[in-house]
């Protein structure tokens, strides 16, 4: 994963003001795109920071991590024959969009065994810390592990998923200080040693909610996937601010008592989601440089995708695997790993901001974390927008109370099957009685959670866990309770109204229809988002 | 006059407008000149063996000819054939610049499975080192050696440097190279003894070695056999190795030869129980055991993972 020796300085992220020179602004919708003049001089647009060079040898930097981690013993001392080690590493949720082979978690656990084959580890278990999240098939597992591992696992069933609803699976570690559940999957919490794998794409991931979350059931994680822990998250991709952390932190101090030792590993990678060339290398760069040769390919994909098929767009789309590249790593103990680590996921992402603003803008793109390989339902749209981009902020809100969110994207009424089953019913018959999230937390929660054939289907099907709807509107409601109203641009009318949102034609509409609630010539910040930058709001 | 201009009564063709008999008559600069007594004949250019040069072949029309036969039929040929398992490229993600790939030697199929295997941009600017008194015999072979697989001579019955200076030079100019450091096929299909040919060029190039480690071909088309077989074969690419300060040239060569054991290994089990193996210092010998013929015939038997199956055109009741 050499870097590309054209990006030694890259340039940081900024806050552009429009005027009436600037060129209409591109915004992502889903697997189209959309350009559009935002109004000049009460109008800026945040750019994320160009990719930070990568390491020049990642595979050394991996090495000389593990033999000097951080308060923790180097790696080679903790392994020793006879011993039962068990390797977690992170589910096809990370990175987005999938990265060029090898993965990350590749080079790093093909060293961590090898290590572990130098001390003659025999019983070595590999397990995807998946949480509710769906099953990995093997062309998955394959991509982020390598077929080596791959081979030298699978067949013995040494490298499986974590299977939160098995019952002689999962194994209570005790009650946190608030009387919070800590649950873990029993190979793990039986292993003389867990080793974490993680990658950290944005500040949300990695810390004591890689084990706490992604080794855990549906009893663990309720502590803090509800409304009252995301409504008081503020938010929860910053750590100190977040609600969600604090949980995910005390069921570390029971994990720290009762548990297994761990050695967590933590990574960070680059903003190199499109690459510095090829067709999609237009969108990584900033509007008013775009060559000739970058103005041709983005008329040309526009148009193509415009006419084309919705799942040929799909397919092209989701095989799009990002050059992205290593960072950052660092291993040993979780606090401290997890400290080094945002400071370097912060190093690529924070744009300072000043002031919020009375309009936000997304340009929603076609992948979130829950739909690699598989389809963006309207829930997802919304948790990816209200969830995860209006979470994209230290200190405040980028959007003042009370202001307008408007985005971006088609909002298909359309579902994957195997994938999101218990999606389908929670859209159906859940966001058809009511859209708020307590009431929805009280009256069907459980009823999803329990229910004999999602569980059926989570645990030998692809399916996401029947509660994880839930969750993801869950992750939207901070930003339900914090603004005045939402629109989505360009949507299927239909779906936006089923959640609760306003469907409008054009951004001109949405602007107008935002006026409403703010006063006329309201101020607008666009959140030129991904590649991913975080606000630093102040 | 012609046999068949006879037959034909055809009236026979003017001397003047016979193209041979032209040609003929043309003389200097359009025939060769004839050396004066008086001087010494000019240096006879060789067209063959270790001293064939095969520069031309380096020349980018010859590299398209080579691009369209390795990515066209080579490749359908290698694929119907033996339908090649390739593994470890992600090894080479790191790797940038030429690079020697070093492989073991089981057949003629060797070099068109890895020409095909190789991944870019390696594929399409590496040289493959091949037996001068074989693949450089003639003017024909040297010559179509050196456009289908860019060849270049490799003296391997004496004992010479000169070949090996030159193929450094080459590395130095950008050029990959394709070696099989046992120097020739296997006559039993276990592994030779490395030479120290790739060490050596690693050494003075400054360019690493890439290990790889093939299985199958020999049953394809072993020593000895004209007609190939198709089988399965499958490719293992290892990770790049350099020589260390402390190192020389035999110690280097043993490293990489143990590095293709240890690829071997992980062919024929998988790759935790090889590493296991390889830290223990109990990687099986590339080379098999030191015991009589039909015992070494004996225990081949045991190191292929997968032999190529026949689809079943009827379930097994």
């Amino acid at each position: 994963m050499p870097s590309d020796p054209r990006r030694k300085a890259p340039r940081p992220g900024f806050v552009l003001d429009v005027d009436k020179s600037t060129p209409p602004i591109l915004f992502h919708h889903g697997e189209q795109f959309r350009l559009e003049k935002l109004p000049a001089d009460r109008s800026r647009v945040i750019y994320p920071a160009e990719p930070l060079p990568g390491l020049q040898d990642p595979d050394e930097a991996i090495r000389e991590a593990l033999l000097n981690p951080i308060n923790e013993d180097p790696l080679p001392a903790l392994l020793w024959a006879g011993m039962k080690l068990t390797i977690a590493f992170d589910d096809l949720s990370l990175p987005l969009p999938s990265m060029r082979r090898p993965d990350i978690r590749q080079r790093i656990i093909e060293q961590v065994l090898d290590m572990a084959a130098a001390a003659a580890v025999d019983d070595v278990h590999l397990i995807a810390a998946l949480a509710l999240h769906r099953r990995m098939t093997e062309a998955e597992l394959r991509h982020a592990l390598g077929d080596r591992i791959y081979d030298a696992f699978a067949p013995q069933q040494t490298l499986y998923n974590h299977d939160a609803e098995d019952p002689d699976g999962m194994v209570e570690l005790g009650l946190t200080r608030h009387d919070e559940q800590v649950t873990m999957n029993r190979r793990a919490a039986e292993s003389d040693l867990l080793i974490y794998v993680n990658l950290n794409i944005v500040s949300m991931d990695g810390g004591w909610k890689s084990t706490a979350t992604g080794l855990s059931d549906y009893k663990g994680v309720r502590h803090h996937h509800n409304v009252a822990t995301m409504q008081n998250s503020k938010s929860f991709m910053d750590r100190h601010s977040s609600e969600l952390h604090h949980s995910n932190w005390r069921q570390g101090e029971v994990i720290k008592a009762h548990g297994p030792r761990i050695f967590q590993i933590e990574t960070t990678i680059n903003n190199n989601t499109f690459g510095y060339d090829g067709p999609l290398s237009v969108l990584q760069k900033r509007e008013w440089e775009w060559s000739a040769r970058d103005r041709a390919t983005f008329i040309g994909m526009k148009n193509g995708l415009d006419v084309m098929p919705s799942a040929a767009r799909r397919k092209i789309f989701q095989a799009w695997q990002a050059p992205y590249e290593l960072t950052s790593v660092q291993a040993g103990e979780v606090e401290s790993v997890h400290q080094q680590t945002l400071e370097n996921v912060f190093t690529q992402h924070i744009v300072p901001v000043e002031g919020q603003t009375d309009v936000l803008t997304f340009g929603l793109p076609y992948i979130c974390p829950y739909n690699v390989n598989s389809v963006m339902n309207p829930i997802l749209v919304m948790c990816l927008g209200l969830g995860y981009f209006f979470n994209l902020y230290r200190g405040r809100p980028l959007v003042r109370e009370g202001g307008v969110v408007i985005m971006s994207h088609p909002t298909p009424w359309e579902f994957h099957p195997v994938h999101h089953p218990s999606y389908i019913d929670f859209f159906e018959q859940v966001l058809g009685d009511t859209t708020d999230p307590i009431e929805i937390e009280k009256r069907y929660e459980e009823q999803f959670a329990y229910d004999e054939w999602y569980i059926h289907l989570y645990r030998n099907s692809y399916a996401y866990h029947g509660v994880h709807p839930f969750y993801m509107w869950y992750w939207g409601a901070h930003a339900l309770q914090w603004l005045g109203r939402v629109i989505v641009v360009g949507g299927d009318p239909r779906s936006v109204r089923r959640l609760g949102f306003q469907p409008a034609s054009t951004m001109q509409d949405a602007l107008e229809m935002a006026g409403d609630v703010v006063g006329p010539d309201p101020s607008i910040t666009h959140f030129h988002n991904p590649p991913i930058l975080m606000a630093d709001v102040t | 006059m012609s046999r068949l201009a006879k037959q034909l009564s055809l009236p026979p063709l003017p001397r003047a407008l016979s193209p041979i008999r032209r040609y003929r008559a043309l003389g200097f600069p359009y025939r060769a000149p004839s050396t004066p007594r008086g001087a010494a004949p000019a240096p006879k250019t060789i067209h063959s063996g270790a001293d064939y040069d095969a520069s031309w072949a380096r020349k980018y029309p010859a590299r398209l000819a080579r691009a369209a036969i390795v990515d066209g039929p080579m490749r359908l040929a290698v694929t119907g054939l033996a339908a090649p398992d390739r593994r470890g490229q992600d090894r080479l993600a790191s790797l940038q610049g030429p690079a020697i790939f070093a492989a073991n030697h089981h057949s003629h199929l060797d070099t068109p499975l890895l020409l095909t295997s190789i991944p870019e941009p390696w594929r399409h600017q590496i040289l493959v080192g091949a037996a001068a008194d074989y693949f450089f015999g003639t003017r024909l072979t040297s010559a179509l050696s050196s456009l289908v697989i860019g060849a270049i001579p490799i003296e391997r019955s004496r004992v010479s440097r000169r070949s090996a200076d030159q193929a450094a030079d080459l590395v130095a100019q950008g050029w990959s190279l394709l070696l099989f450091p046992e120097g020739g096929r296997s006559p039993d299909g276990w592994g030779q003894p490395f030479r120290g040919g790739a060490a050596y060029l690693a050494q003075k190039s400054g360019k690493p070695v890439v290990p790889i480690h093939i299985e199958g071909t020999g049953r394809i088309l072993r020593k000895g056999k004209s007609l190939p077989r198709p089988s399965a074969a499958s490719v293992t690419f290892g990770r790049p190795l350099r020589p260390s300060q402390d190192e020389n040239t035999v110690r280097f060569a043993a490293r990489i030869e143990a590095e293709v054991s240890a690829l071997a290994d992980e062919a024929s089990s998988d790759w935790y129980r090889a590493r296991i193996r390889a830290h223990a210092g109990a990687t099986p010998q590339l080379t098999g055991p030191s015991t009589g013929a039909w015992r070494r015939a004996w225990a081949l038997g045991d190191r292929s993972r997968r032999a190529r199956r026949r689809t079943r055109r009827w379930p097994n009741l």
